[in-house]
């Protein structure tokens, strides 16, 4: 998750996996998308990514709204794995402010996690 | 040579391990109405003996004439189905778990898939399911995964669906927050209108499931509730007889074709056993689902493809596997574990033999025998026909008098004359569903007719 171009004053999240998930997944084949309004809350399954052989529900992270979804994977889901952190975002979120940071985990953090997991 | 793997002494060790006494205790949780108790069959016999008794025992059934339709439908099965369906590269119940080395299995279902895309004119078919009601409830989950512009999961069902299929649906489908709601038929035609439809424009309904032929065999308005259904951005369930799309438009092509509203149904689904499966008591028989390619990933079930493999040959594979529970587990799109795959075997040969032009054969047949048997049987006072609509070979009659004696009277003559509607359509006051296949002969009409006709004149009329 990052703030949908640079900061984000207006509350405005993008969301997609990362690296390490759409590694994990291999070349996908299909993603699923939520549709604009829909009402969601921190952990709710709101898309979902297909691969040939796995298909995973995404969460979503933060509690909002869901102003797009990303039309660009309906045809090229392979942007997901081309780009996890740029072309091949999910969805935006309007989040329900003030946005709990707290709760999340920073990318550094993630990191340590997955080396830790690997051990 | 022991045919049975477990001597008393394993059972008794099994049983102790798990802390019961016996193996009735196992059952404990079966209330005690629901078992079938006694059998009255001798705990051991000879195979000869067996034979015999169960010879005698099959007699007694006799040799009814059948006009009992309600959803499972007597149609004569050509002989080489079933003798082509039980050699042994074909008689199995389930597709080899090792699908891809059995490329013989696989081509048959997907020539199955490609006749029932013929038949409902939509563009992709799953390998089969359970039945036609178990059919509907997976429909109706499919329908709330793909619908996305409706978050209320509120499905409508017509009571002029098979009141069966109502009910496997909301036992099914009622435990994971999908609400039903019942739209009302009219009584003069026996459908389900468009006004009784229309105070639920504009509001948040996931599915409209509509039922054609409807349970009382009459024709539904189609084009005018599925163009209804997408102007409201409700997904169209159709429920279809397969006969009756030999003759009746495709699901796919439902709907006026009017610019900006969506043409066809969006699943389709129904019970497969019109196609060569015997009646049997009620089953086995299968499902059939097939929808549009933008669902493809919310349709539960297996999907056999054509592909071609590394050297370029043609080959078939399992298809767009990724949801099912074998790799989805507890979120798989769909927990049906059984296909029929023995009952499709048979149906696949059975539309092969006949064709688009001996399936419509078959089903003018029984639309022609159906309205010969409601026109003769109306002659007789105290009969009459209940609905206006046109109808395809299923009729309701209304009696003068409680229809179960009546038929209580006809089956000891040998002839099942019908479903006796009243327990379930108590609206309706003495009902009879009846229906007649090409498998009724004109001398079997009048046979009916004779002996309804004594019969009314034997059986009191209700004070």
């Amino acid at each position: 998750m990052r703030p949908a171009h640079g900061a984000a004053p207006n509350g405005v999240v993008e969301v997609g996996i990362s690296e390490h998930a759409q590694s994990a997944l291999g070349d996908l084949v299909f993603v699923e998308v939520p549709e604009a309004g829909r009402a969601l809350k921190a952990g709710d399954a709101c898309a979902v990514v297909e691969s040939v052989k796995a298909a995973s529900d995404v969460y979503s992270p933060v509690s909002g709204k869901i102003i797009v979804g990303n039309a660009a994977l309906a045809t090229q889901p392979e942007l997901v794995n081309q780009d996890p952190y740029g072309a091949g975002w999910l969805f935006r979120v309007q989040t329900d402010l003030p946005l709990d940071a707290a709760s999340l985990m920073s990318a550094a953090d993630y990191e340590k996690y997955l080396a830790d997991e690997a051990k | 040579m022991a045919f049975i793997p477990h001597t008393p002494d394993d059972v008794a060790r099994m049983l102790q391990l798990i802390g019961v006494q016996s193996i009735d205790d196992l059952f404990d949780e079966i209330p005690g109405e629901l078992r079938a108790g006694v059998l009255g069959v001798p705990p051991a016999m000879s195979e000869m003996e067996l034979g015999r008794l169960m010879a005698e025992r099959a007699a007694s059934d006799g040799r009814p004439l059948n006009f009992i339709g309600a959803g499972a439908y007597e149609h004569h099965i050509p002989a080489p189905v079933w003798a082509i369906a039980t050699r042994g590269e074909f008689y199995s119940a389930y597709t080899p778990y090792q699908a891809e080395a059995s490329q013989g299995t696989l081509q048959l279902i997907y020539e199955y898939q490609s006749m029932i895309c013929a038949l409902t004119g939509m563009e992709v078919s799953n390998a089969s399911l359970y039945d036609g009601a178990s059919a509907l409830a997976e429909a109706c989950l499919m329908a709330v995964r793909a619908n996305r512009a409706a978050n209320s999961r509120r499905i409508l069902l017509p009571r002029a669906l098979n009141p069966i299929y109502a009910q496997v649906a909301r036992s099914i489908a009622g435990n994971q927050d999908i609400v039903f709601e019942t739209v009302d038929f009219d009584r003069a035609s026996g459908c389900t209108l468009l006004e009784s439809l229309q105070p639920y424009s504009g509001q948040d309904v996931t599915a409209l499931v509509i039922q054609q032929p409807n349970f009382f065999g009459n024709l539904e308005e189609v084009d005018r509730v599925t163009d209804w259904a997408h102007q409201n951005k409700i997904l169209l369930i159709a429920v279809v007889n397969p006969t009756a799309l030999a003759l009746l438009k495709a699901p796919g092509q439902w709907g006026s074709g009017a610019a900006g509203i969506v043409l066809g149904a969006d699943i389709v689904c129904g019970e497969g056993q019109p196609l060569g499966v015997p009646l049997a008591s009620g089953g086995p028989y299968f499902g059939f689902m097939a929808t549009r390619m933008q669902y493809v990933r919310q349709m539960p079930g297996r999907i056999v493809g054509r592909t071609v493999d590394t050297e370029g040959r043609p080959g078939f594979s399992l298809t767009l596997q990724a949801r099912e529970q074998h790799i989805r587990r507890s979120k798989a799109t769909s927990n049906i574990c059984t296909n029929q795959g023995l009952m499709v075997t048979a149906a696949t040969i059975y539309m092969s033999l006949l064709g688009p032009q001996g399936l419509a054969r078959v089903a003018e047949a029984s639309l022609r025998r159906t309205a010969d048997l409601v026109t003769t049987l109306s002659r007789i006072a105290g009969v009459r026909p209940a609905f206006t609509a046109p109808r395809f070979h299923e009729a309701v009659l209304l009696l003068d008098r409680p229809v179960a004696p009546v038929l209580a009277a006809l089956a000891r003559r040998g002839i099942f004359g019908g479903l006796d509607l009243s327990d379930r359509y108590p609206e309706l006051g003495h009902a009879l569903l009846v229906c007649a296949t090409e498998t009724k002969l004109a001398a079997d009409i009048d046979l009916y007719a004779g002996a309804l006709a004594d019969v009314m004149k034997s059986t009191r009329v209700a004070a």
